[in-house]
């Protein structure tokens, strides 16, 4: 098979070779030695957070009975807690992890002396990211079926937007990531927007209820569109317009997100 | 059809070879050229511009102006095929602690294609060679500065490269460490890896260069054998002496200089010792004392490269 080389002057004619997939293997093979607690993690956090809030806070919001269509509180919340999750650990393989690689044990550089180029490093450690959120989803939507919390089949379709949302977290957090000489300003991203996002993107509560200035801030925020598609989804509730803009904007993020890393990654491995 | 002759082409060669970080100018127009099987160095110190020069080799750092070629290819364009080739053993150790010592290995063989049973059996010969078979499956944190460096070594083997690349292999180790890392590198000399290193250490220039080029401020100001170098910038001996603080003599250099004049060829005076530079140091400290200069000390040794590269800057290697 013919080398595909990623040079390091000029526009690159390729998004990354099919090297990136060794880059995946390297995190496969640091996840093989603790899966276990990936697995023990991935089921009973979520179980906590459902009872916790579905069943526990739910017992006084259904009371009320305020909320649109009149639906419980815990098949409100469970699409949306299993998106904010898989973007939660997403967000925080892009910070930490990745500049440990970069800066701290610099990995990247010992894997940039192999046949492996930029590229390769930015598009395998996506689709690691993209691997985690999926098994975290996977388990999150085996507690929401155990627990009743779904009104539709297509809850299964949830875990596909939640992979999408962590991927429109995870590129533009990455290269971010690359443009950062120490973890300082991991502090102000998860300060300043992860936790607000996580608060206020309708996972709690709908976004109607925000004051009215700030739900357009809401409407452009990636996490919004992953709740509210998820949510659609399993509720039984799909508008196909509304989906497809969510999707869409999903899609658009992760794009773009995607971009910016291989112009940050080039500028911070390629001097 | 003709078959191609076997070719004494450099497996490196570099002309005009110019590295810039926006104005500053790390590498300066150097031009060399390593032969296959030979052993080549870097020597200068920090700042010289050794490692812009061995990243720019090594297919990382992009060329800004002149002409590399390794293996015959542009690294600008042909990084991977030349990367697939080479093996690098960077300055920092760059070993990953959430996998073992085994493990290093193993993925950096699936990096280079290997299959994973080759990977394997190439990683565990190469834990033999490097004398840490029984760590195999430890992290590795609590390896010591000489094992991580020989795991390093045994790392850039896995794709058994025709080329190492060394970058400052032994600085940090004590000497032990130091002589057993030397003592790998001949053997893969002996098995015909041409080696390119850069060092700050002229003693081990001296033990593992076949020849090397000085480097100061970003340009070579020579070239040649370990040998050559010494015989063509220094004397055979140097007199070492040492003046206490106390004396009249000490701070006066014009004194020393006026009693040592004509018994070297050149007098070197250095804030702890002057140098003298002669082919004979017993005659020349004979003589010395004749004339009535009473040093607290005296040394007569063999030249080094550090005195050559005291010659060529006027300033010493390791600060």
């Amino acid at each position: 098979m013919a080398v595909v080389d990623l040079p390091l002057v000029g526009r690159p004619r390729v998004i990354a070779s099919r090297r990136s997939l060794r880059v995946l293997e390297h995190d496969l093979l640091v996840f093989r030695s603790g899966w276990t607690n990936y697995i023990v993690a991935g089921l009973s956090q979520p179980f906590l957070y459902l009872v916790a809030m579905g069943i526990g806070l739910g017992l006084y919001v259904n009371r009320n009975g305020n909320l649109p269509g009149g639906v419980p509180y815990l098949d409100y919340i469970a699409p949306a807690l299993l998106v904010t999750q898989a973007m939660m650990a997403a967000a925080f393989e892009s910070a930490w992890p990745i500049m440990g690689k970069i800066e701290w044990d610099k990995t990247y550089h010992a894997a940039l002396n192999t046949p492996l180029g930029a590229m390769d490093l930015l598009a395998g450690d996506l689709m690691w990211i993209g691997f985690r959120a999926t098994l975290l989803s996977v388990l999150f939507l085996v507690v929401i079926v155990a627990l009743g919390a779904a009104a539709s089949p297509l809850v299964v379709f949830a875990v596909p937007v939640a992979v999408l949302t962590a991927l429109a977290f995870a590129a533009p957090i990455i290269a971010f990531t690359a443009t950062q000489k120490s973890d300082q300003g991991f502090n102000a991203l998860f300060r300043f927007g992860i936790t607000p996002l996580f608060l206020f993107s309708g996972t709690f509560f709908p976004i109607e209820k925000l004051p009215i200035f700030l739900q357009p801030l809401a409407w452009i925020t990636p996490l919004y569109h992953g709740v509210a598609a998820a949510r659609s989804l399993a509720l039984g509730q799909v508008e196909p317009v509304a989906l497809t803009v969510h999707v869409a904007a999903l899609a658009a993020v992760a794009v773009l997100g995607f971009a910016a890393g291989r112009a940050t990654f080039r500028r911070r491995l390629v001097v | 059809m003709i078959a191609k002759p076997e070719t004494s082409a450099p497996l490196i060669h570099a002309q005009g070879l110019t590295k810039r970080f926006g104005s500053f100018t790390a590498v300066d127009g150097i031009d060399f050229d390593v032969a296959p099987g030979e052993a080549f160095g870097f020597l200068g110190p920090n700042g010289a511009g050794k490692t812009s020069t061995m990243r720019m080799i090594g297919t990382v750092s992009p060329v800004t102006a002149g002409e590399l070629t390794v293996f015959g290819l542009d690294p600008n364009h042909q990084g991977a095929k030349i990367r697939a080739r080479l093996g690098v053993v960077p300055q920092a150790d760059t070993l990953d602690n959430e996998l073992s010592v085994l493990e290093n290995l193993l993925i950096y063989g699936r990096y280079f294609d290997l299959s994973w049973a080759e990977s394997r059996r190439r990683a565990t010969e190469l834990l033999d060679f490097v004398q840490l078979t029984e760590r195999s499956n430890d992290k590795v944190e609590p390896l010591s500065g000489g094992m991580k460096r020989r795991l390093v070594i045994a790392r850039s083997l896995i794709n058994e490269p025709s080329l190492l690349l060394l970058d400052e292999p032994t600085t940090g180790l004590d000497p032990q460490a130091r002589h057993l890392l030397w003592d790998r590198l001949y053997r893969l000399k002996q098995k015909g890896v041409t080696l390119c290193l850069t060092t700050h250490y002229m003693d081990e220039a001296e033990q593992l260069c076949d020849r090397l080029v000085v480097m100061d401020q970003a340009r070579i100001v020579a070239e040649g054998s370990p040998r050559q170098l010494i015989d063509r910038y220094v004397t055979r001996e140097v007199l070492e002496l040492r003046f206490r603080r106390a004396e009249d003599e000490l701070d006066d250099s014009a004194h020393i200089d006026g009693k040592l004049h004509g018994l070297a060829e050149r007098v070197e005076q250095l804030p702890d010792r002057v140098l003298v530079y002669t082919a004979d140091g017993e005659a020349a400290a004979a003589a010395a004392y004749e004339r009535g200069l009473r040093a607290a000390s005296v040394l007569v040794r063999r030249a080094t490269l550090e005195d050559v590269f005291l010659r060529l800057t006027g300033r010493s290697l390791v600060e």
